[in-house]
């Protein structure tokens, strides 16, 4: 969303932000939040490496870090494995609580290095209407996979230090929606021009580096501060991304793993990134970009440039829960989860896997004792197929005005699966007259319904235009 | 070898309520004033019925589960009742559990009953329900305008037509049953209405509109059944039997397969060549003389009219625009108003079908009465239901026509 038209929607109440309206901040669809945002971060992190490499590593470990991950205590980790389609087996670490989260999950994983590590940091944070949050926040995730030298990897990590200090420049208290934030001044003046030097200086010394070989400095501050942060390092020649923020804006706990994306996107092979992560204390990597920087693969610019504009403040404000619309009798509807239900049909719901049958080759969702394909009919011959990572073809659709959906028409249709079988789906991010018959989609995990009887999300798959 | 239901079973009597929004009625008022027609047409005492079978679909709405609630209304004298539900084909599963009983000899007159109160949701449309613990939780909380809507897209894209051609045909249709209508004082909307009028109205789901979507009404209907011979000793002199009761439910290939292409209902088409075969009947087209058809939608109509074997395939726009199925056409469907103006109170509608070939085919269908092709009345009429969705559904056919003396 453009920030000139949360400024324009807004303005009467606080136009001092008007300077700050420029750019755009990402923010989710209504089915967005930071667990699907991971799954999907992740999804094109392993393509991009299974890509890059035959013998991509493959996970053994997977850390989520975020503040806002949907559960406080559900394994967010473990959905995010099983909709990876990743082994029960690999370990699953949940960090939260700090902006830091993000490059603290990678110093974790670096210190632990014995199996390949998956870090998503994934933030979708709430702010407040007319706050200088509402404009300077972004929703974003970004993935990371890490794991033993290979001849394909972007980078190598030289060395990582971190620093705790109870530096309270902003909260949010367990259970509440917004950050109570304190003048970025005192922040900048006190916190981050003090404590990001003294452990900057620290890394480079842990590594035998100088300043002066320092390409990159991905830091989490506004793009003033993060000068001022620059100068006072001796990293004022440093290349500085600043198209995460004016894109995307701050997405918290990713936004330093986005910085040190786009600083891997613009490195040559050798070039040395800092990457900086803050919140009550600073965490410090310093990287070397390896020859698979030349892979030419551009994930952060892909993503930034694959946007949808949304229009409507007042939609948004919906969306995310802050505008209670009413949307008729049709929305009370009882969305309770049979949780037996869903435990045993998990690998379905959560993973996407239907069946194929190993004596006629029909693909299914779901998976059923008896295939469907009217030729076949055999009993107990279908093995499980995983369907995210397919393609689909839209052969009948509607936009449908009667049903309750958060960003009415609900919009589905059946969508045949190019390696054959049919499912009645729901399609996302897609607006009305915009779909047609013969469509080609994706699959994204999604927010399927929100049981607010009970407080508690339930997920699935849903088609989206390629 | 069996032989099939063919003029085993008679119809000697059938009831229907008023349809509409029968605020002041309950279901028990509905099956009521259903049955007292009934009883009323077949000349009978209430103590003679053996069986009967209750069809009601949204339960949950209205009469709760089982069958008391049409023996406690009714007051039936302790006979053996039965509640059946098979989505939108729940009136014929009545009609066909007391045609059953008849035909295998387990008692000489039956009972069946539809009913189904929907105006007590509080709001538009059909009631919210669930499509099954694990449905639930993947399959999208579609609509049935949604669920229907989508053959329209399927079948333009497929025949080649743009949605306006196709529309325009849909809209001749829903006209086609408002001015049916008119002339049907129990019918829920009676108004006439434009082709321009219903290319105009509010859109519902993609590519239908409101007056592309039948009415949402409540009901009951009802016909007695028995053998030709305890209705001949009624003193009944024409009769109207039971030529053929078939059904074809979905097996999951549409909802699951890549063989169907959206653009028609794979049972329909099952149901209909065994009940022609069931009746004996071996050119549709040339024999039939009226049909009512699960009009539920506009477009529904429309592809039903070629699953039926009534059109070519694709060719169905162009022979409801010529006016095939108008009310001085070649094969008048809904000349009742159909599911789009009588009403759809789910668990009558297939019951309300047959109500209406009854009528015609005694000639006592008042202004609406149809000539037929010998210009001396309709002799064979067709019923077809599709409970559920193109997706996965239930399709119901039945043929009654006039026993020979």
């Amino acid at each position: 969303m453009a920030r000139a038209a949360i400024f324009e929607a807004m303005a009467w109440a606080s136009p001092p932000t008007r300077a700050a309206a420029r750019g755009a901040r990402a923010i989710g669809n209504w089915d967005e939040d930071a667990l699907t945002m991971a799954v999907e971060a992740a999804r094109s992190c392993l393509e991009r490496a299974a890509g890059d490499a035959s013998d991509a590593q493959v996970p053994g470990s997977v850390l989520f870090c975020s503040t806002t991950a949907p559960f406080a205590d559900r394994d967010d980790a473990v959905v995010l494995c099983a909709a990876l389609d990743l082994a029960e087996h690999v370990e699953t670490l949940n960090l939260s609580s700090s902006l830091r989260a993000g490059t603290s999950g990678l110093i974790s994983a670096i210190r632990r290095a014995d199996v390949p590590a998956l870090v998503v940091a994934s933030d979708a944070r709430l702010t407040r209407a007319g706050s200088p949050q509402e404009l300077s926040y972004g929703d974003a995730a970004a993935a990371i996979l890490l794991g033993p030298p290979s001849p394909s990897a972007l980078a190598t990590v030289l060395a990582a230090r971190s620093l705790g200090s109870d530096f309270v420049d902003h909260y949010r208290m367990s259970g509440a929606d917004f950050d109570y934030a304190l003048e970025e001044r005192w922040t900048r003046d006190e916190s981050l021009t003090k404590l990001v030097p003294k452990v900057v200086a620290d890394l480079l010394a842990a590594a035998d580096r100088g300043t002066e070989a320092v390409r990159h400095f991905a830091v989490p501050a506004s793009a003033a501060a993060a000068k001022r942060i620059a100068d006072a390092c001796g990293l004022s020649a440093a290349r500085r991304d600043e198209s995460v923020l004016a894109e995307c804006g701050d997405a918290g706990s990713a936004l330093p793993l986005l910085m040190m994306t786009a600083a891997l996107e613009a490195a040559k092979p050798g070039e040395l990134i800092l990457v900086v992560g803050i919140g009550q204390g600073v965490d410090a990597l310093l990287l070397q970009a390896e020859a698979g920087v030349l892979n030419g693969r551009k994930a952060l610019a892909q993503t930034l440039a694959h946007k949808r504009d949304e229009p409507s403040y007042v939609r948004y404000l919906s969306h995310r829960g802050l505008l209670d619309v009413d949307f008729g009798m049709r929305a009370e509807r009882d969305q309770r989860t049979a949780h037996s239900v869903a435990y045993r049909k998990r690998d379905a719901l959560t993973g996407f896997k239907g069946g194929r049958c190993e004596r006629c080759g029909t693909v299914q969702f779901p998976q059923s004792r008896v295939c469907v394909n009217p030729d076949c009919r055999a009993t107990d011959t279908q093995r499980p197929y995983r369907l995210a990572d397919t393609r689909g073809r839209v052969k009948t659709f509607t936009e449908d005005w009667q049903a309750y959906a958060a960003r009415p028409p609900y919009v589905y249709g059946n969508i045949e699966f190019a390696e054959g079988g049919n499912l009645l789906m729901e399609i996302t991010d897609i607006d009305s007259g915009e779909l047609q018959v013969n469509d080609a989609v994706r699959f994204v995990f999604r927010v399927k319904d929100d049981d607010r009887a009970r407080g508690f999300r339930r997920y699935f798959w849903k088609a989206t235009k390629v | 070898m069996a032989s099939g239901i063919k003029d085993k079973v008679v119809i000697a009597g059938m009831g229907c309520s008023r349809f509409g929004e029968r605020w002041s009625c309950g279901p028990d008022d509905l099956m009521v004033e259903a049955f007292e027609e009934a009883m009323t047409d077949a000349g009978l005492e209430r103590d003679r019925i053996e069986a009967a079978w209750l069809g009601v679909f949204f339960d949950e709405q209205s009469t709760g589960k089982s069958s008391l609630p049409m023996s406690m209304a009714l007051r039936l004298p302790n006979i053996p009742t039965t509640r059946v539900e098979n989505l939108c084909a729940t009136g014929t599963e009545a009609l066909r559990g007391a045609v059953y009983a008849v035909a295998a000899g387990a008692c000489d007159i039956a009972l069946a009953m539809g009913v189904e109160k929907l105006k007590d949701t509080g709001f538009g449309g059909l009631p919210e329900r669930t499509k099954g613990t694990f449905e639930d939780l993947y399959l999208p909380g579609s609509t049935a305008p949604g669920a229907f809507a989508q053959l329209a897209s399927a079948y333009a894209e497929r025949y080649g037509y743009s949605m306006p051609e196709l529309k325009r045909a849909m809209a001749h249709i829903s006209c086609k049953s408002h001015d049916n209508a008119a002339r049907n004082p129990k019918a829920h909307l009676r108004n006439r209405i434009t082709e321009q009028q219903v290319l105009d109205a509010p859109a519902i789901s993609y590519p239908l509109g409101v007056l592309d979507c039948c009415g949402v009404s409540d009901g009951a209907a009802c016909a007695i059944v028995m053998t030709p011979s305890m209705a001949r000793s009624l003193g009944k002199r024409d009769l109207v039997s039971v030529q053929a009761l078939q059904l074809a439910p979905s097996n999951g290939v549409e909802m699951g397969h890549q063989s169907w292409d959206g653009t028609h209902t794979l049972t329909t088409p099952l149901a209909a060549r065994r009940a022609y075969a069931e009746a004996g009947i071996h050119d549709p087209r040339g024999q039939i003389d009226l049909i009512e058809v699960h009009d539920c939608f506009s477009i529904t109509e429309l592809v039903l009219m070629e699953d039926l074997g009534f059109s070519d395939l694709g060719r169905a726009p162009h022979d409801v625009l010529d006016g095939r199925y108008d009310r001085d056409g070649a094969i008048p469907c809904q000349i009742d108003g159909g599911l789009k103006c009588f009403g759809h109170p789910i668990g009558a509608t297939g019951l309300r079908m047959a109500y209406e070939i009854y009528l015609q085919l005694l000639g006592r269908a008042g202004d609406r009465q149809l000539r037929g092709r010998s210009g001396q009345g309709p002799s064979i009429g067709l019923t077809h239901n599709l409970g559920g969705i193109p997706n996965r559904n239930i399709a119901s056919v039945s043929i009654l026509g006039l026993l020979a003396a």
